[in-house]
This record gives structure tokens, sequence and C-alpha cells, in this order.
């Protein structure tokens, strides 16, 4: 179908410190083939060619692999499409007349800088917090020294395809980060080399958590539904685990 | 470890272990209330015998100071939590992803358990005040007439309504609360998820059933 028409409704606001609004849009001759930021590249320029400011919304690889695309469509972190992100969202999806809102992340931890691009610094203090992990340095290890079973293997690999885009966050009615953390701390405590220093990890990445003014996790699942990447709750369990674990140990 | 007894995790464990106790207690105070079922004057006896024992045994009332303390532990800890979690997200959203990525159960825990918390007001009051402060008979074999007390306030719709309806609030806070107790305790591993899932599903379709239908009886008998 060419020639589609949308309503948008699109969350605008200068910057953190003044009060945003959404503002509406209407846009009449989409391509269905376009993606979702395709979309709203081809409305800035509409919006710059009339000397309006453009909608600023993050983006980068337009792959699905940075994280970096965040918005919530329609109430939905990453748009209506499951196990996507919004740069692999196509306009095919939607319906002619269909009406979309836009709004960035919710969360006090995620303050928004400006339209729908909002500060994940947390995340990156979160990851700073994990430290490192011990490994020999000198010539190149050989790839396969280490036994690794293919049941831990697999479950590293699930946890580190979280691509820490935060829609997590924005889908958990308590904004939690759990699901992220809970990745990042699961990737490592599961494999021999994050053995070392697996007990110190997840406390600190744990506190700093706190630290940053996440909510706690009610296990809602809307976590897991929502992730571009389908991370399983299990991981949150795991991390609730080793926890625990680590703080009685002492 | 500084930081353990104040982190969310910790705190929800607590939930956790405090709702899981709580189930327990469901279970031995609704196998009790089986006895209810027991038509007659024998019913009567049994039941008022059994009431006896359980405000003077002092083991059951060690362990009922336990369970008091434990209600109260569940309800702050947890409407802490909520209230936290509020802060976490000052701003709504304009749009709401409703049921698509999560129960409603899950979602209004705190909900149900206001309104469980009221009905165990409500509850307390006619039942364990009125045992203990009452001003209530006895029966023919000299001990306190609870059964009459109970048979009587279920006489009344409203009552019994009012009781089947806290019932199956309890059902849908332990849709959702079983399961999540074992997944906040790190117990739920994949080789057990489904039957825990089973498991939660069942225990809050089956004892808020068996709790609701003693009044049922006592209202139609
Ligand atoms: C006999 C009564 C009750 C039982 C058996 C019960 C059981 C449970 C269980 C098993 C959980 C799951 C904990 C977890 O996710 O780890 C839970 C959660 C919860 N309960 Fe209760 N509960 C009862 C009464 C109450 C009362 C009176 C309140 C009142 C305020 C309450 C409020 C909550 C809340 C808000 C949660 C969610 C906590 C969270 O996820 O942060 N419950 N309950
Ligand atoms: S867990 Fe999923 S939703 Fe959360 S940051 Fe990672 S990829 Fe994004
Ligand atoms: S722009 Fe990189 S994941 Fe969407």
């Amino acid at each position: 179908m060419e020639n589609f028409s949308i309503k948008l409704k699109v969350w605008r606001q200068k910057n953190n410190k003044t009060q945003g609004k959404f503002v509406d849009y209407d846009i009449d001759d989409l391509n269905e083939h376009m993606s979702f930021l395709e979309m709203l590249d081809v409305l800035n320029e509409r919006l710059i060619s009339s000397r309006e400011e453009p909608i600023a919304f993050e983006h980068d690889c337009r792959e699905g692999i940075c994280g970096s695309c965040s918005m919530v469509i329609n109430g939905k972190p990453h748009g209506p499409l499951k196990g996507t992100t919004t740069c692999q969202l196509h306009m095919y999806h939607f319906n002619d007349g269909d009406n979309i809102t836009i709004e960035p992340w919710r969360a006090k931890s995620f303050p928004v800088i400006k339209d729908l691009v909002v500060d994940r610094t947390p995340f990156d203090r979160i990851i700073q917090s994990g430290g490192y992990i011990s490994v020999n340095t000198g010539s190149a290890p050989d790839g396969n020294a280490i036994p690794i079973s293919q049941e831990d293997a697999l479950y590293a690999f699930d946890a580190a395809a979280c691509i820490g885009c935060g829609a997590c966050v924005a889908a958990c009615k308590n904004a939690s980060a759990s699901l992220f953390v809970s990745a990042k701390i699961s990737q490592l405590a599961s494999l021999p080399q994050g053995q070392p220093e697996r007990d110190k990890r997840v406390v600190a990445m744990v506190d700093q958590m706190e630290v940053e003014g996440f909510g706690h996790c009610t296990n809602t699942g809307a976590c897991e539904a929502e992730c571009p990447k389908e991370i399983s709750q299990e991981y949150i369990r795991k991390m609730n685990w080793e926890y625990h674990r680590a703080n009685i140990k002492g | 470890m500084k930081l353990y007894f104040s982190s969310k995790i910790f705190q929800k464990a607590l939930a956790g272990l405090s709702g899981g106790f709580l189930v327990v207690f469901l279970i031995g105070h609704l196998a009790g209330n089986l006895q209810l079922f027991i038509p007659g004057e024998l019913g009567q006896k049994q039941f008022n015998a059994y009431a006896l024992f359980m405000t003077t045994n002092p083991a059951v009332i060690a362990l009922s100071y336990i369970t008091y303390t434990t209600i109260i532990l569940h309800s702050i800890v947890t409407i802490y939590l909520v209230f936290k979690s509020k802060l976490a997200r000052p701003i709504k959203y304009h749009v709401s992803s409703g049921n698509s990525n999560s129960t409603w159960a899950s979602r209004n825990m705190a909900f149900l358990g206001t309104m469980i918390l009221i009905f165990l007001i409500i509850h307390l009051r006619s039942f364990w005040y009125e045992m203990h402060f009452g001003n209530i008979g006895f029966d023919k074999w000299g001990n306190k007439d609870l059964h009459t007390v109970t048979v009587a306030a279920f006489q009344n719709v409203y009552y019994t309504a009012f009781y089947i309806l806290s019932m199956l609030m309890l059902a849908f806070h332990l849709s959702h609360g079983v399961g999540s107790a074992f997944q906040t305790l790190g117990l739920n591993t994949s080789k057990y998820k489904k039957s825990i899932t089973y498991i939660g599903k069942g225990v809050a379709i089956i004892i808020p059933l068996i709790f609701a239908s003693i009044p049922i009886t006592l209202y139609v008998r």
C-alpha cells in the first residue's frame, strides 16, 4: 500500500528543566516499507524545512544491536512487535489512519534530556561497578582451553544478548532495572571466567542499581514480554539467588 | 553486606518468606475450619472444643503470635516497597500497555493485599475478638459457643457475600503471589518452573474455594 496516513502524538520537551507536552503531527503520504525511524526522519525533514525544531530521538546501528532507539510506542517500549527494536519495526505493522502515541522511557532514574531522548548513564555506572574479570595476560589463549558445557554456554549467551536498551525499565510498572542487571550478572556468573569476582560483582552491581533509584521487581513479567532480545526472567531469579548467596557468605 | 538489609532484593525476600508462611498458615486454618462441615450437635461440640484448644494450648498461642507478627511484617514490607516503586516512576505513561504484557493480579497486589487486610480486621473482630473478649454463651459441654456465633454470622447474606468476595481477592493475590515468592527467593529454576506455576495456580484456586464453600454451606443449611 502506497501513501497511507497516520496521526502521531509525540512527546516534545526542550530539556529536563522545562515541562514537556504532546504535539500532534499528521502524515498523509507514508510508504509502508519505511522503518519507524525512517518515518520519523521524514517528519523531521519536513519540520526542518518549515523551520521547526526536529524531534530528538536516539539511534545508531539501525539493525537492532546497539539498543539506542528507545521510545514507547502506543504504550509499548519499542512498539507492538515482539522481540523487535524500534529501528527494526516497519510501518506495515500499522494500519491506515492509526493514531500513534510516542513517549520517552518514563523512569526517575532516566530523566528526559530532550523529546524522546533520556539519560541512560545509570546503566553505564552499574556496568562500571561490576568491575573486571581476572584473566592471564600474555600471548593469546587457545580458544577452547577452558571447557564450558553446552548448557552453560547457551545460558550465558542468551543473557549476553542484552543490548542495554532500557526497555525493561520502561515496561516495568516499578521502573525496575532487574532484567538488565540480572542479564549482565548472570552472563559472567555462569562462565568459568566470571568466577573469581562472582560474589563481589553481584553485590556491587545490585548495590549500584539500588543507589540509582530503580524500583524493585514484583515479577510481573512485563520486562521479559517487552524486551527486544527476549531476555528471560530466569536471570532475575538467578540474580536474587546470587545476591543472597554472596551476602550470606559474607 | 553494608547495603544488604536496606536493599529491595532483601526486603522483597522478606515479603516472599512472610507470604509463604501465611500460605502455610492458611492451609492450617482451613483444615480447622473443615470441622464446620460437621452438622448438628456433634459439629457444635467438636468445633467449640477445637476453638478452646486453639486459644489455650501454649504452642498454638506461640504460633499465633508468630502469625500476627508475620501479617504485620508482610503488610509493612510490601506497602513500603510499593511506595518506593511509585517514586521510581513519577511521570505515568499516556498510553498504558494494560494486560498485554502482565496479568492484572500481578499489577494489583497492593490493592488485593489491602482488601485482604480489611477482611482480616473484620474477620478478627467477628470471631477472634468474640472468642477472647466477647460476651458469648456456653454450649452444653461448658465450652464457649463460638460455633453458634459463626453459624449466626453466616445467616447474614451481606456478611456471607463479603466473605466470598474476600476469598476471590485472596485467590487473585495467591495466583500471582505463590509463584512470585519462589522467583523472589531464587527457587523458581527452569527445572521446577512448570511445576511451581501449576502449584501456584492450584493453591490459588483450591484454598479460597474451600474457604468460601464453608460459609455457603452454613448459609444454605
Ligand atoms: C493471608 C494473607 C496473605 C497471603 C497468604 C499473602 C501472600 C503473598 C505472597 C506469597 C506474596 C508474594 C511475595 C513475592 O512476590 O515474593 C505476596 C505479595 C504481596 N502481598 Fe501478600 N499475602 C497476604 C496478605 C497480604 C496483606 C494483608 C497485604 C497488605 C497490605 C499484602 C500485600 C502484598 C503486596 C503489596 C504484595 C506484592 C509485593 C511486591 O511484589 O512487592 N498481602 N503476598
Ligand atoms: S534486558 Fe532486554 S529490555 Fe532490558 S536492557 Fe537488556 S535488551 Fe533492553
Ligand atoms: S538503532 Fe541500534 S538497536 Fe535500534
